[in-house]
C-alpha cells in the first residue's frame, strides 16, 4: 500500500486491474485505492508478471503492507518452478511509512467511483447518470472534449440511440458513485495541517510582482490561438516558480529525520480546491522541463481529473514543493501552510489593478502578491527572499519561460 | 442554434465541468463563476467546450460576455449565423 501523502495511514483496495499472470510494465495502472481523499489509480514501478494478489478487493491495509507479489522478467522463463516466490518483490513502493491507525479513521464506508485507464474518460455527471440508468460506460463512445463520455452521450444511449461500441470490452465492474467523503477529507486536512503547524517553524515572506508585462505578453500569445491552446496566468506562475526552484534547490525537497533531503526533480503540487469541500495538491512532474503549452495542458488535465476522481497515486505521492494560487476571484494574498514533509509553499494572490510607480511616474499596473512560507529548519529568510526575486525575474521575461 | 438549444448545451457542459452543481437551477443573469464556484481553469474548459460544440471561435476579449447563461445565449444566437465564424 503506497503512501499517498504524509497524512495517509491506511488505504482501501477498491479494485484490482490486474490478475495473477498479468504482465505489467513500469507506469501501468494496476489497482484503485481509496483514501480519505478519494479514489486514486495506483501505478506499478516495476516490470514483470503478477504472481500473487495479497490484498483482496475491499480490504483496508496500512501503508507499507504488500498488495501483490511480482516475478521479475528473467525468472518467468523457468515455467517448471512451482513457486517463483523467492525473488518476488512487493509491489508497494518503499517509502518511509508511519504504520498505525488513528482512532476513528478506520473502515469508513466511502462510496467512490473508479476510473481505470483502460476505460474511456467520462464526466462525473455522465458517470452518475450511467450508474442510475444501469448503463455500462464501456459500451459508449465519448463525444466530449478529449473524447470523454458526456452526460448527453449517456442520455442518448438511454434513449436507445447510441450504437454500443465493442461488446467484448463490456466486462467492467458496476459503476460506483463518485467521490470522497467531505468529513474524511476534513479530518485528513486537519491531521496534515496540525502536524505542519506543530512541527514546522514557518517563516513568511511576500513580494509584490508587477504582472503587466507577462500579462500583456500572455494576451498577445492567446490572441491568435484557439481556446484549447490558450494559456492562463497560472502556467506562467508555475513555470517561473519551477525555474526559480532550480536555482534554489534548498526549497525543493523534504525535511526527514532531522535533516533536509533535496528532491531529484521539480514536482510541484498544485493546490486544487474541491467544490464539495477540501482540497488536494497533486503533483505535476518535472515542471521546469515543460513548455508553457504542455504545462497548461497538464494543469487543465489535472484539474479536470481532480474534479472527476482520476488522480493517480504517483501524483499524490511525490510533490516536492507546493504552489497555491487563488485564481481570479480569490483574496489579494495568501500565506500558505507547508504540507509536510515538504519545506516550502508558494502562494499567489489574485491579480489586482493598483497605482504603482514605474520610472518615477505613478501609473496603473496589474500586480500580484507572491508569498513564500518556508521551513526555518531547512532555510533562512535571506534565501527565501532571493527565491522570490528569482520568481519575479523569470516572470518579467515571459518569452523565455 | 435556438435559444433552448444553447441553454441545454450550456447546462450540459457546465454539469460536466462542475458535476457537484445543478446549473439548471442557476438564474440566467447570475455570474456562473460565482453561482457554481468555477475557477479560471474550469472557465477555460467551459470556453473550450462551448467553442468546439457550437463551432464558434470565442476570442479572449469576449469572455466577459459569457459570464452569465443569458450572455452565452445572446452571444451564440447572434454570432452563430448560417456561415458563422468557425473556430479554425
Amino acid at each position: 500500500m503506497p503512501s499517498l501523502g504524509a497524512d495517509m495511514e491506511s488505504g482501501r483496495l477498491v479494485q484490482w486491474l490486474v490478475k495473477p499472470g498479468s504482465v505489467v510494465k513500469k507506469g501501468d495502472v494496476v489497482a484503485v485505492v481509496e483514501t480519505h481523499k478519494g479514489a486514486f489509480e495506483i501505478e506499478i514501478f516495476e516490470e514483470g508478471v503478477v504472481s500473487e494478489l495479497c490484498a483482496k478487493e475491499g480490504e483496508e491495509l496500512p501503508v507499507g503492507a504488500p498488495l501483490a507479489r511480482l516475478t521479475r522478467p528473467g525468472e518467468q522463463s523457468v515455467p517448471k518452478a512451482p513457486k517463483a516466490a523467492p525473488e518476488a518483490i512487493p509491489v508497494s513502493v518503499p517509502l518511509a511509512v508511519e504504520v498505525g491507525r488513528a482512532p476513528g479513521t478506520q473502515a469508513a464506508p466511502l462510496a467512490s467511483f473508479v476510473q481505470p485507464s483502460s476505460r474511456p474518460r467520462a464526466s462525473p455527471a455522465a458517470r452518475r447518470r450511467a450508474g442510475e440508468l444501469g448503463i455500462d460506460l464501456n459500451t459508449l463512445k465519448g463525444t466530449g472534449f478529449d473524447g470523454s463520455v458526456t452526460l448527453a452521450d449517456v442520455e442518448l444511449a438511454a434513449a436507445g440511440g447510441a450504437p454500443p461500441k465493442d461488446p467484448s470490452s463490456a466486462a467492467a465492474p458496476a459503476t460506483r458513485r463518485r467521490g470522497f467523503d467531505p468529513n474524511e477529507m476534513r479530518l485528513a486536512i486537519a491531521a496534515a495541517m496540525s502536524r505542519s503547524k506543530r512541527e514546522i517553524p514557518h517563516y513568511y515572506l511576500a513580494s509584490t510582482i508587477d504582472m503587466s508585462r507577462p500579462l500583456a505578453w500572455l494576451e498577445s500569445f492567446n490572441r491568435q490561438r484557439k481556446p484549447e491552446e490558450r494559456l492562463l496566468p497560472a502556467a506562467l506562475l508555475l513555470k517561473a516558480t519551477a525555474l526559480a526552484l532550480r536555482e534554489y534547490p534548498q526549497l525543493n525537497g523534504f525535511w526527514e529525520d532531522g535533516r533536509f533531503r533535496p528532491a531529484d526533480g521539480v514536482h510541484i503540487g498544485w493546490a486544487i480546491s474541491l467544490r464539495g469541500g477540501g482540497l488536494i495538491a497533486p503533483a505535476i512532474h518535472e515542471v521546469d522541463k515543460h513548455s508553457l503549452q504542455s504545462l497548461m495542458g497538464a494543469l487543465r488535465d489535472l484539474v479536470g481529473r481532480a474534479r472527476s476522481g482520476g488522480i493517480r497515486g504517483s501524483e499524490m505521492m511525490d510533490p516536492t514543493f507546493t504552489v497555491t494560487s487563488v485564481g481570479d476571484r480569490g483574496a489579494e494574498s495568501v500565506l500558505g501552510v507547508i504540507y509536510p514533509p515538504q519545506v516550502a509553499i508558494m502562494g499567489f494572490g489574485r491579480v489586482i489593478e493598483r497605482p504603482w510607480i514605474v520610472d518615477g511616474q505613478v501609473t496603473a499596473r496589474s500586480l500580484i502578491i507572491a508569498s513564500l512560507a518556508a521551513d526555518h529548519r531547512a532555510s533562512d529568510g535571506h534565501l527565501g527572499g532571493l527565491f522570490l526575486s528569482a520568481v519575479d525575474r523569470f516572470l518579467q521575461e515571459p518569452e523565455g519561460l | 442554434m435556438t435559444e433552448a438549444e444553447v441553454r441545454q448545451l450550456v447546462c450540459d457542459i457546465l454539469s460536466d465541468i462542475a458535476p457537484e452543481t445543478d446549473p439548471a437551477m442557476l438564474s440566467g443573469g447570475r455570474d456562473i463563476r460565482e453561482g457554481l464556484d468555477i475557477d479560471s481553469m474550469d472557465f477555460l474548459n467551459f470556453i473550450i467546450a462551448m467553442s468546439k460544440r457550437a463551432g464558434v471561435a470565442i476570442p479572449e476579449e469576449d469572455y466577459p460576455k459569457l459570464f452569465t447563461i443569458d450572455g452565452v445565449v445572446a452571444y451564440l444566437t447572434s454570432s452563430v449565423q448560417p456561415q458563422g465564424t468557425r473556430s479554425s
